[in-house]
């Protein structure tokens, strides 16, 4: 059990959970605590003991799977037709009976998602790492094609209306999804078996959702990682925002003094300070909306939205290669609309061309809009500064940098591939500060560390 | 140090009869944290119970509770102690003859104010230390409860070293709007409380609002959970389900209907926004010409 521990805790490490020797040891004492009777427990404590932040959970989940489930699989499982297993499947799923459904996920996999000579009849046969044969949870559901049962389930689910309908849609979709998860944690336990533990563990685990590059999201990531980011903008407007706690400090308060002394027969103990007045800054966001940049556009978008809503004076100013303000199409309060990004570009005057072009950009922004800067603005860059190979006009940067308080830029590439190509990142970065912000966590870190009060 | 639980079924059952339904995550955390001598720091989205998990430990083992809610710029003086400086006054005008006592005595126990970190260290009974909403406090506050944590142990200068008779329960919560540092983090045990699944939640408004109706407790459950899916602004949490089965009773409603739902909606969503979202996507909008069919 010790070396099966500190195995998993070394594979936690290779996905980026940091837990030292010291959580190590509480794991252990939590098992020994808890005994090894239930693994539900186990996980739970272990979970206690080894994370330490939100976000962990899923891929410790899935590697949990691995080291202390792997072993329990039971051997003999049934394959069924297809037909009986879609019609059980709708059963299961609308009555939300877990035992079932993970059964069904293990009979799925077993029937459907075999190939290279696993599963179908064949499965006693060893199968050895080099004869390429495995589990797949793709092939299950593109043979199953679960999705499609989604109006049976809602249908088996009763209830009459359109309410009832709506919220009951929203319920298969989930358990829909529960059931895909179950299948793919399915495959990976046998192809563990198939293949061994840890080769599994380093290769065959989805990324936590906060490890994933905006550059390369997908559609069905995109909405977690929305969840994440308008949090984090909150924070940034927070940073951003003159902070309060600071304020107290230099010019006694008087009339406070005095009144508190009355306390100690004016003695003056305590004495008041006054706080200083803090003003609200203004923000001003300066955004790449261009082709190279898409998934990163839409971050920005939120995070434009989610500092509109922060602050009480943010403009907005998209660009790709000339410059105009988007300020107007957000509205206070709303999550923009999915598809924004697209149809800025259709309606507003942020692309002559379609190619990024940072100097003229930049050039555009401070013939018409260097006004929008003043010396309490912050001033927020977002983009990978791929110019083309045209010229960066470091001029017009530094003239907007002179202008502003501060000016930060958000970079979407790895920092290593900033001196490489058409990116003049390094050259700007000159200028300005500029934070390499590849993924949620990452731009957690920026938010939280690198950008001073 | 005495064991708060003996097991994790204990917890279960002690968190159970306090009115805290704990899901299996939340009572074995609780169960390593008393086992360990750990504090436990606990995240998760607002109103999903943390503060009232510590209120149930405190109820479970009959304990004091001692709170200290957290907020920007609260310091030492607010979080561990402070001198009674208008006693102290008082008492050097009383002697003014006798210098030398005086200036011994100024600063002892009968001057001391405490606070709740340094009175949950000094109580001798069984004590739950909750430190409510760590988040809001300043980085300073996170150093001083360093050594708080980690040794129960607080030092003042004028009168030493107090360490703790009986090492408190410690429960600090977050609603991560700013990153703990590691080296709190690494001295407690991490507990994030989600959402409960549908179940637990059945289970949960069963006991706080036994007056509902079992079917539409259960619709209700599910309707939460529909919203939750949905890209809200704010979700609505477990304390947001509850007071919604209680206004579905005030109301005498037997059957969730269009009609229903949409009067009620502003017990679960607070922004404008977010409704305008569950009013689409729950097909809210034509409330009038349902009931008529109803009719």
């Amino acid at each position: 059990m010790t070396d099966r521990l500190v195995d998993f805790v070394g594979i936690l490490r290779e996905h980026g959970i940091n837990a030292g020797p010291s959580e190590t040891v509480d794991a252990a004492e939590a098992i020994i605590a808890l005994g090894l009777s239930d693994p539900n427990r186990i996980r739970s404590g272990l979970a206690a003991t080894l994370l330490r932040r939100n976000g962990q959970r899923s891929v410790f989940d899935q590697l949990f799977d691995l080291y202390f489930l792997g072993s329990e699989l039971p051997q003999q499982i049934p394959e069924i037709p297809l037909d009986q297993l879609r019609d059980r499947l709708v059963d299961a799923l609308a009555q939300g009976d877990p035992a079932a459904v993970t059964e069904l996920a293990r009979q799925a996999l077993t029937t459907l998602g075999g190939y290279g000579g696993v599963g179908s009849g064949q499965s006693d046969r060893p199968v050895t790492t080099a004869s390429g044969a495995g589990w797949s949870s793709y092939l299950t559901m593109k043979n199953l094609r679960p999705e499609d049962l989604q109006d049976r389930i809602v249908e088996s689910m009763g209830g009459s209306g359109q309410l009832d309908t709506a919220v009951h849609t929203i319920e298969a979709q989930r358990r829909l999804t529960d059931f895909r998860t179950q299948v793919q944690t399915e495959a990976r336990l046998r192809s563990a078996e198939l293949r061994g533990t840890d080769y599994i563990a380093r290769r065959g685990i989805e990324s936590a959702t906060d490890q994933i590059d905006f550059l390369g999201a997908r559609e069905q990531d995109l909405a977690e990682m929305r969840r994440l980011v308008s949090p984090l903008a909150r924070k940034l407007a927070t940073r951003l925002a003159a902070r309060r706690k600071k304020a107290v400090r230099g010019q006694i308060d008087m009339r406070r003094t005095l009144r508190r002394s009355m306390a100690t027969g004016g003695v003056p103990v305590d004495p008041v300070l006054r706080a200083r007045k803090h003003g609200r800054p203004d923000l001003v966001v300066l955004a790449d909306l261009s082709g190279s940049v898409t998934g990163f556009a839409e971050f920005t978008l939120q995070l434009v939205q989610a500092l509109q809503d922060q602050f009480s004076r943010v403009r907005s100013f998209g660009f790709v290669d000339t410059c105009d303000e988007i300020t107007g199409f957000f509205t206070p309060g709303e999550p923009p609309e999915p598809g924004l990004s697209t149809r800025i570009l259709r309606e507003s005057r942020v692309a002559r061309f379609g190619s990024s072009n940072y100097g003229d950009a930049l050039q555009g922004f401070t013939d018409n809009y260097l006004d929008a800067l003043g010396p309490r603005t912050s001033l927020l860059i977002l983009g990978d500064a791929r110019t083309n190979r045209t010229d960066p006009n470091l001029d017009a940067l530094q003239q907007m940098c002179d202008r502003a308080k501060h000016t930060y830029w958000l970079n979407p590439e790895p920092a290593r591939s900033w001196p490489t190509g058409d990116s003049a990142a390094h050259r700007y970065a000159e200028h300005v500060t500029m934070h390499e912000c590849r993924n949620v966590k990452q731009l957690a870190e920026v938010v939280s560390r690198l950008l001073p009060s | 140090m005495s064991k708060f639980f003996a097991s994790v079924d204990e917890v279960t059952a002690r968190l159970s009869a306090a009115g805290y339904l704990p899901s299996t995550d939340i009572a074995t955390a609780v169960f390593l944290a008393g086992h360990l001598g750990k504090p436990l720091l606990i995240e998760g989205p607002a109103g999903v119970g943390k503060t009232e998990l510590a209120k149930a430990v405190a109820a479970a083992t009959s304990s004091e509770l001692v709170r200290l809610q957290c907020y920007e710029g609260i310091d030492e003086a607010r979080a561990l102690y402070e001198w009674n400086h208008a006693k102290q006054l008082l008492r050097i005008t009383a002697e003014r003859e006798n210098w030398d006592s005086t200036r011994d005595h100024v600063f002892t126990e009968e001057f001391l104010l405490e606070r709740p970190l340094l009175a949950a260290i000094r109580n001798p009974h069984s004590t739950v230390l909750l430190i409510d909403e760590l988040d809001k406090a300043d980085v300073e506050l996170e150093g001083l409860l360093l050594e708080v944590l980690g040794d129960f142990q607080v030092s003042i200068p004028e009168l030493g070293t107090i360490t703790a008779v009986r090492k408190p329960f410690v429960i600090l919560t977050s609603n991560a709007n700013r990153d703990l540092s590691d080296a709190l983090k690494r001295r407690c045990l991490y507990l994030h409380i989600d959402y409960p699944t549908a179940e637990l939640e059945r289970a949960i408004v069963r006991l706080k609002v036994p007056e509902l109706d079992e079917v539409v407790a259960a619709s209700a459950v599910e309707m939460v959970g529909a919203l939750r899916q949905l890209s809200l602004r704010k979700s609505p949490s477990i304390a947001e389900t509850v007071d919604w089965a209680r206004t579905l009773v005030t109301l005498g409603a037997r059957n969730l209907t269009t009609g229903v739902v949409r009067s009620t909606l502003g017990v679960l969503l607070k922004y404008q926004s977010d409704h305008r979202v569950a009013i689409e996507r729950l097909a809210l909008l034509d409330a009038d010409t349902v009931d008529k069919d109803a009719r």
